[in-house]
């Protein structure tokens, strides 16, 4: 069948800003279906407020609209577009669930728009847990014991039937988020209450627990003939007890039988068939592994994180693909693009082992939960791909960037019994602590036993645990050393990972290796283990092997760029962003290979084909020089791939790789602190006063000579924060003796907190003479807040010309006399009238495709002409009518136990950003974008407000009174209530939590009694040790669960109160719009 | 990645050196031939015995994990003398083969590999040897005491050929491929399988000679299986050829051209039927390899008689083609 005729015109919903649980991948399959479309030259409309994408580009789009991904916006740029199709399975759960509220309420039936793809029904089979059930036991298929109940009284009544253990799960949800398993009536009171809050139909499933099962995915594709294929299968090592997100996935499976796999297999496709879905689907099976008892446990029918993974575990372009299914094609008429001679009708043969490793950051957010369950709580990962399971975990173990050099960890000083109940309930360190326990003489049987891991798995690390007993003993390295090093190459080790246990240099290992030829080869993921010629450059190294799949010209210009690696918190979508639109403007500027190393599965950027050549690798050291050596480029860019790529570049340029970019040396003026700050001084430009300080005698003398607060940086930190404002001594003693050393090799930093100081920072490139000034961005929040929590604005709202001047003139200096080359961020404080320099970045920043998307430049282009030496032009920042505002996405609700106050550490998983005709349009579209509902004037509503001190009141006083007058209900706990009432405010009275008395301010939030919450805390309490049983920490934390938008920040707070007045309408334009771009290629509906 | 016990085990795999592309092998060991099901067939094997001569793996696992396993797969060549070779760059391998079309290979230690090249000049070729003689039956065997009797003709079948029949309700006779067609049908027939098997089927002309007296002679269904499929083209008056490179794996595209569905399953083939040389017969083209055209399947205009080149009955590999069963029984039962 080809395509439908009638598609002319199809919109994409996205799925706005990064969360735990929906992360970059949809912007991979979403700019896959744009460039799907495109290839038909069909007319693209997307939707999607997440403008560090790389969808959201100009380019890839015909229109975008940079709107909240909700139903009413959504239906607004329907009526506006009259688009032909939708494809709703390209932006997460946000874009499913968006979608079916628009088909519910007839949108799509009322403007003539075709459901594209799998359809809503089918979505609706998948998500309605009893008709799930119905539609698999209808085709024989078995699934578990389990009732879907609308009340806790029901749930209690059905666990009793089943037996505890129970799971509870949420129906239209994603990322576990409120399910949880139940060993009592307590626990299952407590998840069932929050699941039924958190599903969007009201509706948790209660299950019988099989936590010992194995979880076993299939990647099913199916087309609207009913030709069906699994795309692969994957292996979840932690079996079902713990969420796909939190576990470590190998593809294919290792532990499945043949029979085992083509049952399963079987099963997948069946279920597929029988939910009737066209594109792709994710299915998940448990497997018994004691017996060949299993269950279907779930049906995804859109595009996942686990897709994501299987398109680049197996190079089978999955969202790509779906997009041509959605469209009419079947899978037999599509090409295979590896091979351009065989049919996309087939199922990929892989000649290599492939692990996903997820990457947490717990220990940003207070009072975390580590364990491991069924609720994900990472916030990025790695895929590692190599010849044997031990290089490809130990790959993935360096590619988490925490300090890893593989899979080996040093015991320290645990007991037999503490290693032994770290193994019995999962957490993030589950694999150093199997580590431990082997080292610890604990055998594979009891490992197996303690973890419920199959025993293949623990055998393997064995075999890691082992080889590291035999490297140590190597005391110097001779030819017989040969053997041993090769077969430890061979199993993962790197080098520096050798040099610890044989106390041999690094280099030294390097050279020896290089000598005695034991060198990695380049190997080619084909989608078909090298059965046909492959034409792609997705590349892998290993030392599984004797040659090379590919050879090296050397008569092509070539650089290599290195990319974002794992996205953590501080560190996401923009940096691939910035990755690939380098890679782009490099071509443009005439390079003829451009070779991008990544290891991340959820980016555009690791995508064969938008490279030249792609390696799928570490970005670390060692690897980096391998691909150095073979390819033998211009240069290596390390400065748009953030902090992991940017931190490599003092050591290769040591050995004499070609850094494209500013001078090693002038890299170290900026961000060593001492050399900046002479640096600043020469030039005369003001900073905070500072000083390093080796005890914390000495840095409390100095802190109550500047006075307080100050800010506190440890150059070693124990866990927890990297830096806290203190605001007495007490605090900072506090913070130094228990979360940090200070001794002479690790110094702290103190400098002086300039409290209600703006925050300002400036994005730009500069080719070491002419600087190119993208944007002057202003924080909303004041300064305190990190710059990736706080909300920012282009153009600046309230900085006066003379300080925009000022900032320019510091810029334009400090850039000189780096001589920067390349993209860069200076922050600057502004109080009153002084404008100071807080720091100086010499990389692409977060912020970057927020200025570039705001101003219509590619600072990326710019970056690119300064890079390849081709200059650029000075010039200032370009003047447009527009405004945009980037917001902060928040995932506490992820995290049990997380406290959503903001501080000097960054919390936020992802933004969104808006643009609008003004300031407060933009900041109201960029606000509901990140989920926070905005009430309307003289419509009700319930806000609860609590502030703690008096003079805290005083300032929050005028906005109160403002609320009243906006015709909203003001609730206060008593103390605030009656500071207020004293004042004249009407404010109701509610008790504290733990007044424990009605009418309580909790059983409000819990019955959603309450629309917004006020918080204003104490501003000396922003940054200490909260007490787990605070009253505060326990309102923000249920509202959190309770999806309640909570104001921490008075500012904030003015702002959203001016925009609700001043705002009437919503203006819907796309960013093409904006810029008064031509739609050259846009088809006129018919 | 699975199913090395089935491979291993299959007759086709007579006379060759098994190399698998996946290059972790031996993960969930090796059952043991003991674990039958309720037709007293090993649940997985496909016969008796290793039947390919060598195996060559990137990596074996040493400590396999499976409820069911009771050795690794170490100890299985051992314990049956096949020769394994492991720490090859099988990916540099199969590159090679896919140039140069499959050869002949030997496995040699402790030798150099001038020594391969003598014992290789020396040996016959594999067009050259009868493999089927080695791994068919020697006399008839039953399995099943009820239904309508299927004679099956053994050029080396897959365990799983006689448990998709017998689960279907028939009464399994398998006979030795040398059985007459006067042999075969002294047993009233209501069904005839043709199995799979090693080999050049040019090599088998006296058994396509049979199968063209059979078809002659009796009109009752009958079903064949890769070599089958080959001995039905031949024995209807079409040719076949070897393949450059033959198809092997679980993961092969194949279209009815008929209703245009398309099915993913287990082929090992390295001969294929010519499908110019069907021209003027009564064997059409039934089912095509997606990637390159190969003859997949083919069916009789005016006869109950049908076939498959790749293998319905899987194991290993996907069960999509199973209903090729269905379809067999469907006519043996009207």
């Amino acid at each position: 069948m080809p395509k439908f005729e009638s598609v002319k015109k199809v919109l994409v919903i996205g799925s706005g800003p990064i969360q735990i649980s929906m992360a970059g991948e949809f912007d991979y399959s979403g700019t896959q279906a744009l460039k799907a479309l495109k290839e038909e030259r069909i007319g693209t409309i997307l939707i999607n407020s997440n403008i560090a994408t790389i969808q959201t580009d100009e380019k890839l789009a015909d229109r975008v609209y940079l709107l909240p991904t909700t139903p009413e916006y959504v239906e607004k740029v329907i009526e506006k577009e009259r688009p032909d199709g939708v494809l709703l399975g390209f932006g997460g759960q946000t874009a499913l669930n968006c979608g079916f509220e628009l088909y519910r309420k007839g949108v799509f039936q009322k403007h003539g728009v075709r459901v594209l793809g799998t359809s809503v029904e089918s979505i609706n089979i998948t998500s309605d847990r009893q008709l799930f059930r119905k539609t698999m036991e209808e085709v024989s298929l078995p699934v578990l014991a389990s009732e879907a109940v609308t009340n806790v009284k029901d749930a209690l009544r059905i666990a009793e039937r089943i037996g505890y253990p129970v799971i509870v799960r949420v129906a239209y949800n994603l990322g576990g988020r409120g399910g949880g398993v139940a060993y009592n009536q307590l626990e299952l009171d407590e998840i069932v209450s929050k699941g039924l809050a958190n599903s969007y139909i009201g509706q948790v499933l209660i299950e019988e627990y099989i936590g010992k099962y194995k979880q076993i995915e299939y990647e099913v594709v199916r087309d609207y003939d009913d030709n069906a294929i699994t795309v692969c299968n994957m292996e979840n090592v932690l079996g079902m007890r713990v969420h796909t997100g939190d576990n470590f996935v190998v593809s294919p499976s290792q532990t499945l039988t043949n029979d085992e796999y083509h049952m399963l297999r079987d099963a997948s496709i069946k279920a597929t068939r029988a939910s009737k879905i066209v594109g792709e689907c994710n299915v998940q099976l448990a497997l018994d592994p004691k017996s060949n008892n299993y269950f279907v446990i779930e049906i995804n029918p859109r595009l996942s994180r686990s897709s994501a993974l299987a398109s680049k575990a197996t190079g089978y372009p999955l969202a790509y693909i779906a997009a041509k299914l959605a469209i009419g094609y079947t899978l037999p008429e599509i090409m295979n693009k590896v091979t351009n001679v065989t049919s996309s009708f087939f199922e990929p043969a892989l000649d290599y082992v492939v692990i996903k490793v997820p990457r947490w950051d717990l220990s940003k957010f207070g009072f975390v939960d580590r364990r491991l369950r069924t609720q994900m709580k990472s916030v990025g990962e790695v895929m590692a791909i190599g010849r044997t399971f031990e290089e490809a975990i130990q790959k993935a173990m360096r590619m988490l960037d925490v300090g890893f050099d593989g899979l080996t960890t040093e015991l320290e000083g645990e007991s037999l019994d503490e290693v032994e109940n770290a193994l019995v309930m999962p957490t993030d360190s589950i694999l150093l602590n199997i580590v431990k326990a082997l080292k610890l003489g604990i055998s594979v049987e009891r490992i197996c036993k303690l973890t419920w891991i199959d025993r293949w798995f623990v055998e393997k690390i064995k075999n890691i645990v082992d080889m590291e007993k035999e490297l140590s003993k190597v005391k110097e390295l001779r030819e017989e050393c040969c053997e041993v090093i090769r077969r430890a190459k061979k199993i993962g080790f790197s080098d520096s990972q050798i040099s610890k246990v044989t106390n041999i240099k690094e280099e030294e290992i390097r050279a020896f290796r290089k000598r005695f030829g034991i060198i990695p080869v380049v190997k080619q993921v084909d989608t078909l283990a090298a059965e046909w010629p492959a034409k792609t450059n997705y590349l892998y190294l290993t030392y599984g092997g004797d040659k090379d799949d590919v050879s090296f010209a050397n008569d092509k210009k070539k650089v290599v760029v290195l990319g974002a690696g794992t996205y953590r918190i501080g560190s996401s979508v923009e940096f691939d962003w910035s990755t690939m639109n380098l890679v782009w403007a490099l071509k443009r500027h005439n390079i003829n290979e451009t070779i991008v190393v990544n290891c991340n599965p959820e980016t555009v950027s690791t995508d064969y084909d938008m490279s030249d050549k792609l390696y799928f690798e570490e970005i670390t050291f060692e690897r980096v020089l391998d691909i150095y050596d073979k390819e033998k480029p211009l240069g290596v860019v390390t400065c748009v791939g953030g902090q992991t790529a940017n931190n490599l570049a003092p050591k290769l340029a040591k050995v004499n790789v070609r850094i494209l970019g500013t001078k090693g040396e002038d890299v170290d003026r900026a961000e060593d602190r001492v050399k900046f700050s002479s640096l600043l001084d020469k030039l005369d430009i003001p900073q905070p006063p500072w000083a390093k300080f080796t005890s914390i005698e000495e840095a409390k003398r100095f802190a109550e000579s500047l006075g307080y607060p100050v800010m506190v940086r440890p150059s070693y930190v124990l866990g927890g924060s990297v830096m806290k404002v203190a605001w007495n001594h007490w605090q900072l003693e506090d913070f130094l003796k228990r979360a940090a050393k200070v001794t002479k090799d690790y110094p702290v930093t103190v400098s002086k907190f300039i409290s209600g100081a703006m925050e300002v920072e400036v994005d730009g490139v500069c080719d070491g003479e002419h600087t190119f000034i993208g944007a002057i961005i202003e924080h909303l929040e004041p300064a305190g807040i990190h710059s990736g929590d706080a909300t920012m604005t282009i153009p600046t709202q309230r900085l006066s010309k003379k300080h925009v001047e000022e900032i320019k003139d510091y810029t334009r200096r400090i850039a000189r006399e780096l001589k920067i080359v390349g993209p860069f961020n200076i922050q600057y404080l502004v109080k009153g009238l002084e404008v100071s320099v807080i720091e100086c970045n010499l990389r692409a920043s977060r912020s970057m495709p927020f200025v570039s998307k705001v101003k219509g430049v590619n600072l990326m282009d710019e970056a690119a002409k300064a890079l390849l030496g081709i200059g650029i032009e000075d010039t200032d920042e370009k003047d447009v009518p527009h405004v945009g505002v980037k917001t902060p996405q928040f995932s506490f609700m992820q995290v049990d136990g997380a406290d959503p106050i903001l501080g000097v550490e960054m919390k936020s998983t992802g933004e969104a950003a808006c643009i609008g005709e003004s300031f407060y349009e933009a900041l109201l579209l960029a606000y509901s974008a990140v989920g926070l509902k905005i009430l309307k004037p003289n419509h009700g509503g319930n806000i609860f407000v609590s502030v703690s001190t008096d003079s805290r009141r005083d300032e929050v006083e005028p906005l109160i009174r403002q609320l009243l007058w906006l015709g909203f209900n003001i609730y206060c706990t008593p103390g605030t209530a009656t500071y207020f009432k004293n004042k004249g405010l009407n404010v109701k009275v509610l008790h504290k939590v733990s007044e424990k008395k009605e009418p309580n301010v909790l059983s409000y939030i819990l019955n959603r009694k309450i629309d917004m919450i006020i918080n204003i805390p104490e501003t000396e309490r922003l940054d200490t040790f909260q007490s787990v049983l605070d009253d505060e920490y326990a309102i923000r934390r249920k509202a959190v669960e309770m999806g309640i938008p909570v104001v921490t920040v008075p500012r904030v707070l003015e702002e959203v109160i001016q925009g609700i007045r001043r705002v009437k309408s919503f203006n819907i334009k796309s960013l093409q719009e904006y810029h008064q771009v031509g739609f050259n290629i846009f088809l006129k509906k018919s | 990645m699975v199913g090395y016990t089935k491979s291993l085990t299959d007759p086709s795999y007579r006379g060759q050196i098994l190399m698998f592309t996946y290059p972790l092998i031996g993960n969930y060991g090796v059952a043991s031939y003991r674990n039958i099901d309720k037709f007293g067939i090993p649940r997985y094997f496909e016969s008796d015995s290793i039947k390919a001569q060598g195996v060559i793996v990137h990596e074996y696992c040493q400590t396999p994990s499976h409820w069911a396993s009771v050795q690794s797969i170490h100890e299985w060549l051992y314990q049956e003398q096949v020769p394994g070779v492991y720490d090859v760059d099988t990916r540099g391998l199969t590159q090679k083969i896919r140039v140069k079309g499959v050869m002949m290979g030997a496995i040699v230690v402790g030798e150099k590999p001038d020594k391969g090249f003598e014992l290789l000049s020396k040996s016959k070729k594999y067009g050259e040897i009868n493999f089927v003689e080695e791994v068919s039956i020697k006399a008839p065997k039953v399995y099943g005491v009820n239904g309508k009797t299927i004679v099956l003709v053994d050029y080396g079948v897959k365990n799983n050929i006689i448990r998709s029949l017998l689960v279907r309700g028939f009464k399994v006779i398998r006979v030795p491929y040398s059985y007459t067609t006067d042999e075969i049908l002294s047993f009233k027939p209501d069904g005839v399988v043709l199995s799979n098997g090693p080999g050049d089927p040019k090599q088998m002309s006296d058994s396509v000679k049979e199968i063209k007296r059979l078809i002659e002679s009796y009109e009752r269904p009958i079903l064949g299986v890769c070599l089958g499929n080959q001995i039905l083209g031949l024995a209807l008056g079409g040719n076949t050829y070897k393949l450059k490179f033959g198809h092997r794996g679980q993961n092969k595209p194949v279209r009815d051209l008929e209703n245009n569905k398309c099915y993913i399953v287990s082929e090992n083939h390295g001969y294929a039927v010519d499908g110019a040389s069907l021209e003027n017969t009564d064997y059409k083209v039934w089912l095509k390899n997606i990637d390159d055209g190969t003859i997949e399947g083919l069916k009789h205009k005016n006869l109950p008689i049908f076939s498959t080149q790749f293998h319905p009955e899987a194991s290993p590999g996907p069960y999509d083609t199973t209903f090729v069963f269905d379809m067999f029984a469907k006519m043996v039962n009207c």
